[in-house]
């Protein structure tokens, strides 16, 4: 492909497919430093990443590849592996570290605490970004390549660290998850182009301007009912298109609600339009909000109880919701301790967890806790687009939100107030506006049952 | 915050008193304090006005500008309080002691001052001024055109020195007075509320005959409570202004004279309330026992105040503009190891900061019901001296998990391993420890007395750890090129201090 659009390019997946193609063009022909691909969310990343990792490992000599935690590198390696059973990939291990299972069992993949232990060098070497910082780059040549993958969750002062290494780079990610995360606050380094505390990304595009950036165009995960909204909310200007069509991604609840239970309707409602909204009465709360936690416990129960079914293109004849095909999304760790904790033993498969850790993971149905219930003040921290927006689009079929009322009230109270920095590219859009929009549309009958 | 402290924040507010935060102290106090409240000029970032210096209680010295609108008055003010404030930290410099530590990879004799300078300020706003007050000394120079005398880079050079360490949690070498009291009570106000000194004192310790809610109301009078700086109170600064023109506006010296003696003692009306707070602060804050690790802290502290004197007395250059790809990242860092650790220290020092980590279902306590002293496990080359430790304890720490590292803060030196918990009908939890060291170098059984914890006994463990490897971080010359490749090494030139004079 020369970089021309293909005429024939109308449906999602030929899109997809030329938006891959597109960056493995640039990658081959490219003079600059490399390139920069944003996903929204489900958009087939790691798949992009995986294909990368072999086309360059075949065209351009050996590949590093960067990812952000031992349970990420674990996955593509696996993917990898599983995809391209001829390549040799080599995963560097934490000291101490072992294979896990799902990697071990593909013969083409060895890991080892050293890459010297690694045999003559793999033409695809993966781990952490903490691992790559100790690693001495073999003899005289540092990698051509590096694979840099959720590089919007990677801190500055991580690629500073293993940066050396390698010549060009791709980096591929979510621009709208949470940003990386620091336990110090200090406007020390504001406006400086190689901040620490900034993104990877960011950090990158700050001293070489030029390198271009392409976007995946298709979410395959988001259901055509949260396409939408996730991306009028979260990327109002790169647009996204879901892959599926309502159609397509059909839920059913085949046990009728009890009664007028609200947990029930608010079920009944995410399953026909793909999100509910259940507002509980409005009250200032503790972090852990008892009746929170349980409203989202039997939310969980009920799901399973009433033996709901899901249709999608993975399933067109249905399959039945698992406990490991449903999340629940918090805030605060011990938001998720109160859930734990009031889940019956046949949920123990449910996943609950806080949005940073549920960030790249992907689930039927999830139940959040919205950020902002009971709190009498909206911080910074809890009007993070990024943390809704990962609650948000974690979903393939439909999402409800647990809340107090006064949310809204409470944001009109508070607008942003953020200090502005001489230098600092603004962020758009902005928490404030985000969290409006999305309770513009959560607020309606279609959604919104009030406990 | 956490659910301790708003429950205590709430009861503050009941009873119209502060509640304890801490049961010891969680700074260093110096015997000699330096006390410095700056006051600046409104409408500029970094005008300075007056300040109230000294180490003495009852000998506060009063330091003003006339006419802070003009830059060698200001710098001339700046000298002033050089020469108060350097031979302050100079007498430190005299008495040493001779210590091991490592420099330049190798272990060697060092020695270290036995006492440092510690300098407190009201609130973080003093603090931020001292830094914009840095930065724009730091780089004058004592020659040339708009020379300025020697003292007044060299305290450049501190005040940045300082303010960039008083960024360390921990460090208790520049103090502001409100945070350090926030640290260890809490009121019945907001903590925007906290930020003003008198109140938060009132809510501490009120007047007789006073509760906190009206100590505090007492405190919003700026007749009665002057701000304690740096911004003035907008009242006093119609005064200021009258009276700054009339100085600038008169013209013999006698006049002159009686109109800048008239300004000190407006001004000082401004900062001995708030001079009389900041002893009051020392007097509450000397009240509490020192928690068990500030020692080892303002160890710490003594030799990096050395460090930074003897460089000075070498080559002394000032500290670059802003940091470098390679510095800001290894700052960071540093930053969030020193975090980590003081978050430790203060759990282990003090039952009530522990308290929180348990609420939060980081750490539990329990009493020692079994144990196996001479429990020997499978190893991957030899058995290994394991004891078994079975605590029982009132709730599950729910965030602890199998296989988690624990350590208890009366047992330091012993790491432990969580291996099993079982939930008992009655709600409460027996817990499972395997002792991985602090066994006196036994590599089997007997382990000498006292190693092995005794049924009865009631021991707290956290997973709380610092246990943080050091980073590896390239050099400055090998910057990669997304963080815009090497930078231009320093080098102080005259233009440094080049700026419109007038």
């Amino acid at each position: 492909m020369t970089g021309g659009r293909d005429m024939t390019a109308d449906t999602p997946a030929a899109r997809a497919d030329a938006a891959v193609a597109r960056v493995l063009h640039d990658v081959d022909h490219t003079t600059g430093r490399g390139v920069v691909v944003d996903s929204p969310p489900g958009a087939g990343k790691s798949t992009l990443v995986v294909r990368a990792a072999a086309h360059l490992a075949e065209g351009q000599g050996p590949v590093m590849v960067v990812a952000q935690t031992n349970e990420q590198v674990d996955d593509l390696v696996d993917r990898l592996a599983t995809r391209h059973p001829r390549l040799r990939v080599g995963r560097l291990l934490k000291s101490g570290g072992t294979l896990p299972g799902r990697v071990r069992r593909h013969g083409n993949v060895t890991g080892a605490e050293k890459l010297s232990d690694l045999g003559t060098l793999p033409p695809v070497v993966v781990t952490t970004a903490a691992k790559w910082a100790f690693v001495k780059a073999p003899e005289g040549t540092p990698w051509g390549w590096a694979i840099v993958d959720e590089a919007y969750q990677m801190r500055s002062d991580a690629l500073l660290r293993c940066a050396g290494l390698f010549e060009r780079a791709l980096f591929v990610g979510d621009p709208g998850q949470l940003d990386p995360f620091a336990t110090v606050e200090t406007e020390r380094w504001a406006g400086l182009t190689w901040d620490p505390l900034r993104n990877a990304v960011d950090v990158t595009l700050a001293h070489n301007p030029r390198m271009p950036t392409r976007r995946l165009p298709v979410s395959w995960r988001l259901p055509a009912t949260a396409a939408g909204l996730v991306g009028r909310a979260f990327y109002p200007f790169t647009p996204f298109t879901p892959g599926t069509s309502s159609a397509d991604r059909r839920v059913r609840l085949p046990v009728p609600a009890l009664g007028a239970d609200p947990v029930d309707r608010v079920l009944d409602r995410a399953a026909a339009t793909g999100w509910g909204y259940l507002r509980l009465p409005a009250r200032h709360s503790l972090r852990v909000d008892g009746e929170v936690a349980a409203a989202l416990a039997t939310a969980a129960g009920r799901l399973l109880a009433r033996g709901t079914i899901t249709h999608c293109d993975q399933a067109p004849e249905g399959r039945e919701l698992t406990p490991e095909r449903i999340a629940i999304g918090v805030t605060h760790n011990d938001q998720a301790d109160a859930v734990r904790a009031r889940l019956s033993p046949e949920l123990a498969g449910v996943t609950v967890d806080t949005a940073n850790k549920l960030q790249g993971r992907e689930f039927d149905v999830t139940l959040v806790w919205h950020p902002l219930s009971g709190r009498a003040d909206a911080s910074a921290f809890h009007l993070e687009t990024g943390r809704l927006c990962v609650l948000l689009s974690r979903h393939r079929h439909a999402c409800v939100v647990v809340a107090r009322d006064g949310i809204r009230s409470l944001l009109d109270r508070h607008p942003s107030s953020q200090p502005l920095h001489l230098d600092v590219p603004p962020k758009f859009p902005d928490g404030w506006r985000a969290h409006q929009t999305i309770m513009e549309h959560l607020d309606r009958p279609d959604f919104l049952v009030g406990a | 915050m956490s659910v301790l402290t708003t429950y205590a924040r709430l009861r503050a507010a009941e009873a119209g008193r502060a509640e304890p935060l801490a049961t010891v102290r969680h700074v260093h106090l110096a015997a000699r304090p330096f006390v410095l409240i700056p006051l600046a000029l409104a409408g500029e970032a970094c005008a300075p006005l007056a300040a109230l210096v000294g180490a003495e209680r009852e000998r506060p010295e009063l330091l003003i500008v006339a006419e802070p609108r003009d830059r060698t008055q200001r710098f001339a003010f700046v000298a002033d309080l050089a020469d108060r404030v350097l031979p302050h930290l100079d007498s430190f410099t005299r008495d040493t002691e001779e210590y091991t530590g490592r420099r330049d990879g190798a272990k060697r004799i060092l020695t270290r001052c036995t006492e440092a300078p510690q300098i407190l300020v009201p609130n973080p706003g003093g603090i931020a001024f001292l830094r914009l007050l840095g930065r724009s000394t730091r780089f004058r120079g004592t020659e040339g055109p708009h020379a300025v005398p020697p003292g007044v880079p060299l305290l450049g050079k501190w005040l940045t020195w300082f303010t960039d360490r008083a960024e360390f949690p921990g460090s208790s070498q520049l103090l502001a007075m409100t945070e350090a009291l926030s640290v260890h009570w809490a009121t019945g106000q907001s903590g925007t509320e906290d930020g003003n000194l008198a109140s938060l004192i009132g809510w501490i310790a009120p007047p007789d005959g006073h509760d906190g809610h009206e100590a505090a109301r007492l405190a919003e009078d700026p007749a009665l409570r002057p701000p304690a700086g740096p911004a003035t109170d907008p009242v006093f600064d119609h005064t200021l202004h009258e009276l700054l023109d009339r100085y600038e506006r008169a013209g013999t010296d006698p006049l002159r004279a009686a109109l800048r003696h008239q300004l000190e003692k407006q001004l000082r009306s401004q900062l001995a309330p708030t001079w009389d707070l900041m002893w009051r602060g020392v007097d509450l804050l000397r009240s509490l026992p020192p928690g068990a690790s500030v020692a080892g802290r303002w160890e710490f502290d003594r030799t990096l105040f050395t460090d930074y004197a003897a460089y000075l007395a070498e080559t002394g250059l000032p500290q670059a503009r802003r940091d470098h790809a390679v510095g800001a990242a290894r700052r960071l860092a540093r930053l969030e190891d020193a975090t980590a650790r003081y978050e430790l220290a203060r759990a282990y020092d003090d039952p009530l900061v522990m308290a929180e980590h348990e609420l939060a279902g980081r750490a539990f306590t329990g009493v020692v019901i079994a144990t196996d002293p001479s429990r020997m496990v499978k190893g991957p080359r030899s058995a290994l001296f394991r004891p078994l430790v079975t605590l029982r304890t009132d709730a599950l720490p729910p965030r602890l998990e199998l296989g988690d590292k624990v350590k208890s803060p009366t047992r330091r030196d012993q790491p432990a391993r969580l291996l099993a918990v079982r939930a008992l009908p009655d709600g409460d939890a027996e817990i499972d420890l395997e002792l991985e060291g602090g066994l006196a170098r036994k590599r089997k059984p007997p382990a000498p007395p006292g190693c092995v914890p005794e049924p009865g006994e009631e021991l707290c463990y956290t997973v709380l750890d610092t246990g943080h490897s050091p980073l590896a971080f390239p050099d400055d010359e090998a910057t990669p090129w997304t963080h815009g490749g090497p930078p231009t090494p320093y080098t102080p030139t005259e233009d440094d201090a080049d700026e419109a004079w007038e």
